[in-house]
């Protein structure tokens, strides 16, 4: 870990001499890290689709408490506002509505089961593969700042660069975004036969001589309108 | 002039064609769907406007290297401007006939065009990515354009799905990449991996991902699963789309990165893209024999097309990559008379079909269609007057050129085996018993296209040869 010429980073990092910070940071790691693969599993392992959600949103909030130790807040409060606030309530509405037989869906698993393991040992065995050869190496040099953005946020650091430098990406993603709302629209809207719709501009063309009509009850029969 | 502005003249044809798919967007919602037609001749306009601005505008880097115009994207961009504007026109008929005349066809169209403009000039990881994406979230609309047809929605969902495992991938190949490498940049990642950085085990793991992601994206074996139920799935019209353009954008996107990117490594990309190579090019020979289905027949050609052009990546020269550029070209021309050809295959009632058992006899009531369809499948298997001969000659001369025999004869013995189901059409065609006659042409405009393609592929094609291949060697050594 190098130190120096970044003040505003993550308090085990500024400090080091401080035992009582280091403790308190390291302490929070691994809290935040162990609830983070445990609520992970729970997602994963509970029966109910709903619990499933919510050990999902505990996930996200502990993922975010790491970002925030590696001084990444923007990352944090974006994981916080962007999955959990929207992305997540939105899987738990959908969960909700949906009436998904999930014991018909699990039946498959275990026909599945040996071509997902091989899968899984695959690409771990591949992972430490790599994280054998050079991960070290990179992880000793990864953590300095780039050059221009020495002594900002990274919201700051962010902003700079959105409407500048990433412009032409950052517009494009807009773009993506406006592709998947008309697909969207285009396979889920219809016209549905019989709706009633609001016609605002027969309501304003309607005259007294169109919408009232006289007419003259013979006792006992009733009218017809 | 301030950089930005710079930048913008520079990506005029990307800039078009945004402007133009937001326009007729808004045209479309206002007018609804009886706008159908003008706006896919505004479509066609734009397309036009946009290929102008590509093939002359000026040629440099742009947006601080996220994006650059160059010879090879010019190319390959009045390629796909072309197939796109073709795909845009040969659905009128369909869509007005299937009463799915929505206006949404040409806008959808004009931005899975603007994704691929995006991928060809792509620089950068991340215009690589967006482009790519902008491109399958429109292709998997279109593929379940149909959406109360539950073939056409189950095409649309399983290209969906696969898209976005492949997506998956490439992105967890980039940031491979981007941690071993350093930058996201073409440029000074083939800087950085001509260096030590180039022999560590990430980056080759990288490579291997993000070749994964992209091979998905041209249907090359053993990422091909999709493709066949796409194309059988998805509208005709839809399916002669995903056939031509899409697949030109993710190749030239293949052979920048491999050429541009990864420079350094050719030793290690050149194994990968022979392996698919014959993979590819057996499987699309052998897997269409058993077809009964045209599209899915077209899928299996087209999965063996990618093939022989994946030759020329591998022998990663520049007579190679140009051979690729000019593969595309014919390729695209032959698959999209061949799908026009296909949408005349109504019955009397007008409805599609799609078996090939219905072309039995097509020669005596239809002999034009069946005289172009004969030309299009001589061509397509590669029958030596016929322009198909040419490309593919050009990529085993370039395999040729750099050693790698084995590519080439495995070549010509593909080709051999795919020429039994091409013919088999022809032989359907003109020798079998008649077949209930198709309902007549309806379209003078679809008509033209497939006289148009006929004549292109016919011996009278080789007057297209000169300037092609010089176009195409002009665009292969902007990348060397």
């Amino acid at each position: 870990m190098r130190r120096g010429g970044r003040t505003r980073r993550a308090p085990f990092r500024t400090a080091p001499s401080d035992l009582k910070t280091l403790v308190t940071a390291v302490f929070a790691f691994y809290l935040f890290a162990g609830i983070v693969l445990l609520s992970g599993a729970a997602t994963i392992l509970s029966k109910n689709p709903v619990h499933s959600v919510l050990w999902l949103i505990l996930a996200f909030f502990n993922a975010a408490g790491l970002f925030i130790l590696l001084g990444a807040e923007f990352l944090a409060m974006l994981l916080v506002i962007v999955y959990v606030g929207a992305v997540a309530v939105l899987f738990l509405f959908v969960v909700m509505m949906l009436d998904i037989d999930f014991a018909a869906l699990r039946a498959g698993f275990v026909k599945a089961l040996p071509v997902g393991l091989l899968l899984a040992v695959v690409l771990v065995s591949e992972l430490l593969l790599v994280a054998g050869g050079s991960v070290r190496v990179v992880a000793g040099e990864a953590a300095a700042p780039l050059d221009g953005f020495v002594g900002m946020t990274n919201t700051q650091a962010l902003g700079s660069v959105l409407y500048t430098k990433y412009l032409f990406v950052f517009q494009a993603s807009g773009i993506v975004l406006l592709t998947a709302m008309v697909g969207a629209i285009v396979l889920t809207h219809r016209q549905r036969a019989g709706t009633k719709r609001q016609d605002v501009g027969a309501q304003v063309a309607r005259t007294p001589a169109s919408s009232i009509s006289n007419v003259k009850p013979v006792s006992g029969e009733g009218v017809s309108l | 002039m301030h950089p930005t502005f710079a930048s913008i003249q520079i990506a005029a044809p990307e800039l078009v064609l945004t402007i133009g798919s937001l326009l007729t967007l808004m045209l479309g919602v206002f007018r609804g769907d009886r706008s159908l037609v003008p706006l896919t001749w505004v479509c066609v306009l734009i397309f036009g406007i946009a290929g102008v601005a590509a093939a002359t505008g000026d040629q440099a880097a742009a947006f601080g290297g996220l994006y650059v115009a160059d010879g090879f994207s010019a190319y390959l961009k009045v390629m796909i401007l072309a197939a796109a504007a073709v795909s845009a026109v040969l659905a009128l008929p369909y869509l007005q006939h299937a009463a799915t005349g929505r206006f949404e066809y040409p806008v959808l169209l004009m931005l899975a065009t603007l994704g691929m403009c995006m991928m060809v000039s792509a620089n950068d990881m991340l215009t690589l990515y967006i482009g790519l994406e902008l491109l399958s979230l429109a292709s998997y609309t279109l593929a379940a354009f149909h959406r109360n047809e539950a073939r056409s929605s189950e095409a649309g969902l399983k290209y969906f799905i696969l898209g976005a495992l492949a997506s998956g991938i490439l992105l967890y190949g980039i940031s491979l990449v981007y941690g071993f490498g350093g930058s996201t940049n073409f440029e000074t990642l083939s800087a950085t991996l001509r260096g030590p950085a180039g022999q560590s085990t990430g980056v080759v793991f990288g490579l291997v991902f993000i070749l994964a992601g992209l091979m998905f994206k041209i249907s090359a074996v053993p990422f091909h699963m999709w493709t066949p139920d796409v194309y059988e799935g998805a509208p005709t019209p839809v399916a002669a789309f995903f056939s031509a353009a899409p697949k030109a954008a993710a190749m030239g996107l293949l052979v920048r990165v491999c050429v541009e990117a990864f420079g350094g490594m050719t030793f290690d990309w050149r194994q990968i893209v022979s392996v698919v190579a014959i993979a590819s090019m057996l499987l699309g020979a052998v897997g269409a024999i058993g077809q009964t289905n045209i599209k899915r027949l077209l899928a299996y050609s087209s999965i063996a097309n990618v093939g022989f052009a994946l030759i020329g990546l591998a022998a990663g020269t520049v007579e190679g990559i140009s051979g690729v550029l000019f593969y595309m070209a014919v390729y695209l021309v032959m698959t999209l008379g061949a799908f026009v050809c296909v949408l005349q295959m109504r019955d009397a009632d007008g409805k599609p079909v799609e078996t090939l058992s219905s072309l039995n006899g097509l020669s005596r009531s239809r002999k034009g269609l069946a005289a172009a369809l004969a030309v299009l499948m001589f061509s397509l298997a590669g029958i030596p007057p016929l322009l198909g001969f040419w490309p593919k000659f050009a990529v085993f001369t370039a395999a040729i050129d750099t050693q790698l025999y084995l590519l080439a004869v495995i070549g010509v013995v593909a080709s051999v085996i795919g020429a039994y189901y091409y013919l088999r059409v022809v032989k359907a065609m003109y020798f079998d018993e008649p077949a209930p006659a198709f309902a007549a042409s309806d379209s003078r405009v679809n008509a033209g296209l497939i006289g148009i393609a006929a004549l292109f592929c016919s011996p009278l094609g080789m007057l297209a040869i000169t300037p092609l291949v010089g176009a195409a060697r002009v665009a292969a050594r902007a990348l060397f």
